[in-house]
Parts: structure tokens; sequence; C-alpha cells
């Protein structure tokens, strides 16, 4: 059978193309705020004059934020690594592959039902889909250890002796530095984990803003940034201890919410289809299809144009602001501002940059597109940026300057990475499309949070459900495309944030 | 009386990663002998020596082999000790194991001291293997072997990373510890020192096969010109 032929890059560009236009024929694009400019001058002066008036208040919201993101990732990180042993079972790998594709946010509302608006729910939000994305990598980590220590190991060696000798010492640096860079993920979730309820700092900066109270919303957002960009300085695996300490104590004087006895069987009922629980079964069908018609459909809908016009966006980012960060292009104060530029929008969860940008320009697609596609562009011009860095120093001694460098023999070179990336990032930009949904877009987020409003559980799960499979469809699509372009799949991950950014 | 060979191989054609190397390959290699691998770079000396190795692996009962491959196959996040005691993994349960790789116990630290002093690692068993230099490490294999023991070694160029004047005394040690030996060397004299038969390799098979007393360093020399 003769091998299918290999995709060029202007196929793929040009039906990514399409489906762009497509998209924006069918995205809500309205600017309905009537006077935009009243609302963003009242943010200048906040953030020109941020107001720290209440600094107890800022500084617990603060230690709420790192020690969600702390206990949860190590608390995900340990569960990976137990798991990642068993990862391949067929069992394992789907229990893995279904917590992963719920985002926190959606975890995080389920559990409000279950565990309450406590310490438990924070970190179990995060835990639950870490687990998941930890026992997948650390997996693939220990696969990929150096063989020829366990070929040295006696033939008959016990497989757990040879696993613990040879490939888990071999791997543990990668586990170690793969694990930090989650701690930063992990910060940002805690943070976003503020706009359900969780009294952290996205917390403090959404009511802020609600109330128009913008100085004190600059505050929040400033001590967020202040944590985040030098998380590499204070987030150090030997302090770990420290902070895991550290964080568990101020968690275990957070007061927990009373649940009553029971919660967790009530909710597990609460999960069961309605007319089921009713003995009605024959409703169970027309009610599925009533759920799937009327909300999953456009939900999935709106989520798909929401996240093709966003993932045209994030590559538009991409090619342009990639050269940013390269010396030889933009110079060395330039890149210093590139470099400024891409980190804070990196380190702004896209969630949170939607907040804030809908504050702005008021309900329609508008401000979650731009939120999706700077945040995901700019990780994806970092990785590039870096890559063409490295490229400059092995090129030709007269190599061109500036922009003819980036368009003649940077973008040439990086476009199989720039496609990859793409590709990668395309299921996060559309999973995060659905929870954007929350913000009131009617992807498929906005039906869960009107279900969990309603507690009507059930519809919840079911819409979930159709989300994380919406997830995994885009997921496999994706490595079909990246399998036809003949992109080196297997060695993606160490192109993603991660493993860049940990080295 | 004579003991039956440990190996026979007998015309075969061996491969490596699908391309035949050496064909026509016929030998057997009897309890005692200390067989030498000789041979240009690339004349197939480490596809030869895998397949003896195949060779007595697929015996019922095997023989216990000790090893030391080309890229010795360390793990260096790990101490000296560490590696060593790893030869004798397979003598040990799981949880043993576990035990010993998290604390050792003075007994297990003990048996490790002798190969350790041995191939003149000396207060290194703490040291990871990470910080060592290139012949440091290749003792640490060495020491690995030499802690298993066994009824043959087979080894890779096993001092090809040490200093010339002590690399005769590394391959005493292996000679005293194993009663059977296949090695593959590049140095001719060494050879003629440790080696009871040498095979030299070339031109895709077997140039020759011969008691080591039988053999001068001229005729050796021959197989690495032209």
């Amino acid at each position: 059978m003769p091998a299918p032929r290999r995709w060029g890059a202007w196929r793929v560009l040009a039906g990514f193309g399409l489906a762009t236009v497509g998209a924006l024929a069918l995205a809500d694009l309205d600017l309905t705020r009537p006077d935009p400019w009243l609302t963003l001058r009242g943010i200048g002066a906040g953030l020109l004059s941020p107001d720290f008036g209440d600094p107890a208040g800022l500084a617990y919201a603060a230690a709420l934020t790192v020690a969600f993101a702390v206990c949860g990732v190590f608390a995900g990180a340990l569960a990976g690594f137990v798991l990642s042993f068993g990862y391949g079972l067929r069992a394992i790998r789907g229990l893995c592959i279904c917590v992963r594709s719920v985002h926190e946010l959606f975890w995080a509302l389920l559990l409000l039902g279950v565990t309450g608006l406590g310490p438990l729910t924070g970190v179990l939000a995060i835990t639950l889909p870490y687990a998941g994305i930890f026992a997948k990598v650390f997996a693939e980590y220990l696969a990929e250890a150096d063989p020829a220590a366990s070929r040295a190991l006696p033939r008959r060696t016990p497989p757990l002796s040879r696993l613990l000798w040879s490939r888990l010492p071999l791997a543990l640096p990668e586990l170690g530095a793969y694990t930090l860079y989650r701690l930063e993920c992990g910060l940002r979730s805690s943070a976003v984990l503020g706009f359900v309820g969780l009294p952290t700092l996205g917390y403090l900066l959404e009511t802020d803003f609600r109330q128009a109270h913008y100085g004190a919303a600059a505050a929040s957002l400033a001590v967020y940034l202040a944590l985040i960009l030098p998380i590499r300085h204070w987030m150090r695996l030997h302090l770990a201890p420290f902070w895991l300490t550290a964080s568990v104590w101020v968690l275990a004087r957070h007061p927990a919410p009373p649940m009553g006895d029971g919660a967790l069987l009530r909710f597990l009922g609460d999960a069961v289809p309605a007319p089921i629980r009713a003995g009605d079964w024959a409703g169970l069908l027309p009610w599925l299809g009533r759920m799937l018609g009327e909300q999953a459909l456009p939900g999935t809908i709106a989520t798909l144009v929401l996240s093709q016009v966003a993932l045209a966006l994030a590559a538009l980012v991409a090619v342009t602001g990639f050269p940013l960060i390269v010396g030889r292009v933009t110079g060395r104060a330039g890149a210093l501002a590139g470099h400024a530029a891409l980190v804070l929008a990196r380190s702004i969860p896209d969630y949170m940059l939607a907040f804030l940008i809908l504050q702005v320009t008021g309900p329609s697609m508008i401000p979650a597109i731009l939120a999706l596609g700077l945040h995901n562009g700019a990780i994806i011009a970092h990785l590039m940026g870096r890559q063409g860095d490295a490229l400059v120093a092995r090129l030709r001694p007269d190599a061109p300057h500036g922009l003819r460098l980036a368009a003649w023999e940077l973008l040439p070179r990086l476009s199989g990475n720039f496609f990859a990336l793409c590709l990668y990032r395309w299921e996060i930009i559309v999973r995060d499309s659905a929870i954007l949904g929350l913000l009131g877009i009617a992807t498929l987020g906005f039906y869960v949070d009107a279900a969990v409003q309603e507690l009507r559980t059930d519809r919840a799960v079911l819409l979930l459900v159709v989300s994380a499979l919406l997830t995994l469809g885009i997921d496999t699509l994706s490595g079909r495309i990246r399998a036809r372009m003949r992109l080196s799949a297997p060695g993606m991950r160490k192109a993603e944030p991660e493993a860049a950014e940990a080295a | 009386m004579t003991r039956p060979p440990l190996l026979r191989l007998e015309g075969e054609t061996l491969a490596w990663d699908g391309a035949a190397v050496l064909s026509g390959v016929s030998l057997s290699l009897a309890r005692g002998e200390r067989l030498v691998l000789l041979g240009r770079s690339g004349s197939g000396k480490s596809t030869l020596l895998n397949a003896i190795r195949l060779g007595l692996e697929a015996q019922h009962p095997a023989p216990r082999l000790a090893l030391v491959p080309q890229d010795p196959g360390l793990v260096p996040q790990l101490s000296v000790f560490h590696n060593v005691w790893m030869g004798r993994l397979d003598d040990h349960s799981a949880l043993h194991g576990l035990r010993v790789l998290l604390h050792p116990p003075a007994a297990a630290r003990a048996q490790a001291d002798g190969p350790i002093a041995r191939v003149g690692l000396n207060g290194f068993a703490r040291r990871r293997v990470g910080s060592l230099s290139g012949g440091q490490k290749q003792r640490t294999a060495l020491a690995r072997a030499l802690l298993r023991g066994g009824d043959a070694l087979i080894a890779d160029e096993p001092v090809s990373a040490v200093d010339p004047r002590q690399s005769g005394d590394l391959l005493e040690a292996l000679r005293d510890r194993f009663e059977t030996m296949v090695l593959a060397l590049h140095d001719p004299a060494r050879a003629l020192a440790i080696g009871t038969r040498i095979i030299g390799l070339g031109a895709g098979r077997i140039l020759f096969d011969r008691p080591a007393r039988e053999l001068s360093l001229q005729e050796i020399h021959a197989l690495y010109e032209a």
C-alpha cells in the first residue's frame, strides 16, 4: 500500500484560511458598549494609581493563590507519578484522558456541589486534571530514558527494580523540571479559580472590576504579576518542602463550608439524567435529543467558531511576534521590549485577559478572540523566538539583519515548528473557548454554567462530556494533520513550553 | 577429558541494523577460554560479541553472564556504589532492591567495596557517576562486572578509556574473576597478554582464529594495514 501523499503547508493553510472565513461570517463581532472610552479612561486611571488600601486582604488572597497552586500541583504530580507506571494499561490511560479533558474551572464548578466553596475544591480542581497530564508526560519521559542503562542490567532483573534503578533516576531531572513548569501553570489556574468564587487574587480582581474599583483591581493584578513573573526565582525544587508545608498550613486554617452528610452521594445521584431518576426510561431519548439539539449543538458550534478565529489570530500574532525577541532582528533594546510584551501576554491567563477586555468592549466574541489569540500567540511566538535565537548563532556570517533575516532565514526554517506549535495549541484553544462561555459568550461553558446555577447536575455532566469529546476530537484531528504534514509528532512535547522553558 | 563447548556457531551470517556485517561465521567457545576479538573499527567486533551473548543467553540453563557494553549503561544520577551494586540486581527481590536504592545497608556497601577498590576507585563509592571522568566511569562499569561475577564475561573495549599503564592491571582483575571471557580489544599487545585465543576480523569475515601463543604481533598488525 503506498503511503498517503504528504500535505504541503499551503494546502493546510488554505484549509484553515477557509475555515476562518466561514467562522468570521458566523461570529458575533458587535461592539455593543456605547462608549468604551469612558471605561478605558477609568481603567487607565486605575492602572496609573493602583489602590493598595487593603494590604492584609491582598496578602491573604496571594497566599491562598499560591497555596492552591502548590498543593494542587504537587498532589497532581504525586498521583500522576503513581499512575504513570500503569500508563500502558488501557483503563488507566482512559481514566487519565477523561480527567484531563475537563478544564480546571469546570472541575471547580462541579466540585462546588460536593465539597463547597472551600480549600478542598480549589486543590482538587487543579489536582484532578493535572494528575492526568502528569501521568501522560511522566510516562513518556520514563519511556524515553536512555535504554543503555537498562540493557546493561542483568537479564532477569525484576521489572520494578529495572524501572527504579535505571529509568527512574535517568528521567528524574526531567520530571522535576516539568513539575516546576506545571507550578507556573498551576498559579495561573489558581488565580482564575477566583472567577468561580474561590478567594484567590482572581476573585479580588473580578469583584473590584465589576464595582468599577479600578485602582483596587489594578493592585490585585500587580500582586499577581509580582508573583508569576519572577516565579523561577522563588519556586525551586529544593524549596518545595517549605512551600508545601506553608501551603498546607494556610489551607488548613481556611474555613471549609459545612456540606452536610452525603454531599457526594447526593451529587452522584443528581448526575443521573432526570428521566432515569424519575423512572421514565422512555423519556430518556427525548431528553437527550432536547439537550443535544438545544444546548450541546449550538454550544459546540459557537465554541468551534470562536476557536477558529482565535487560532487564526494566534497564528498571526506568532508570526509577527517571534522576530521581536530575536536580537539580530530588533536589536538588543528591541528584543528586551519584545520579551516584556510576550511575557506579559503569556503570564496573564486567557480567561483573565478576556474578562478585562470584556469590561471595555462589552459582551460579544471580540474579547474572547483577542484574549485567546494574544495569549496563545504569545506562547508560540516565545518558543519560535527562542528557536530563532538559537538558529542565528549557526547562520552564515554574512546573513542579513532585521526583517530580512526574519523573513528569509528564520521563518522558512521555523515553519515546521510553527505549524506543529499552532496545531498543538489548537486543542488548547478549543478547550479554553468552551471555558470562556462562563463569561457569557454562548460557547459550551455558558450552558454548563447555566446548568450548574440551576443545580441541574445531570445536564452539566452531559455538556461536560460533549466538551471533553470535542477536545479529544480536535486532538485526534490535529494529530492526523501533523502526521500528514510529516511534522515530527513524538518530539513535539520537547518544543512545548514546559521543556523549552524549564530547560 | 574434554568438556562440551559453551557455545558453537556454524556458518552463520550476522547482521547489524538489517545489513550483513559478517558472513560464514563458525566458532566455538570452551569453558576456561579467553577469546579476544581484534579488527579495525567497523569490522564487526561488536556484532560478533552480540551474537555470542545472544547464543549464550538462549541456552538452557543459561550461563550467568557479566556484561561490559561499549556504552557502559551507567546511571549518572546515582552513586558509584549504586551503579556497581546494580550488577547483582537480579539476585534480589524488587523490595530489597528498593531498600538498597533508598538507604544502602552496611552489608551491601561492604559487598561492593572489594570490586570498587580493585578498579582503583577507593573513596569514590559515594560520588555521583555523572561527576566522574570517562576513565573513572569505565572503571565503575568494570567494578559492576567484578561484583556480578559469573560463568563468563562479555566485554566490548572494556579498557578503552583508561590510562594505558593501568589497562593491563584491570584486564588481570577481570581474568582473576572470570574463568571464561570474550573481549573486543583494539590493542594487539594487550590481546596477546590476556587472551588464550585470538580471532581476527576483516573484509566481512573471520580472517584467523588461532591460539594466542602461536601468533606474533606482526601477524596481528597485518589486520590493521591495507
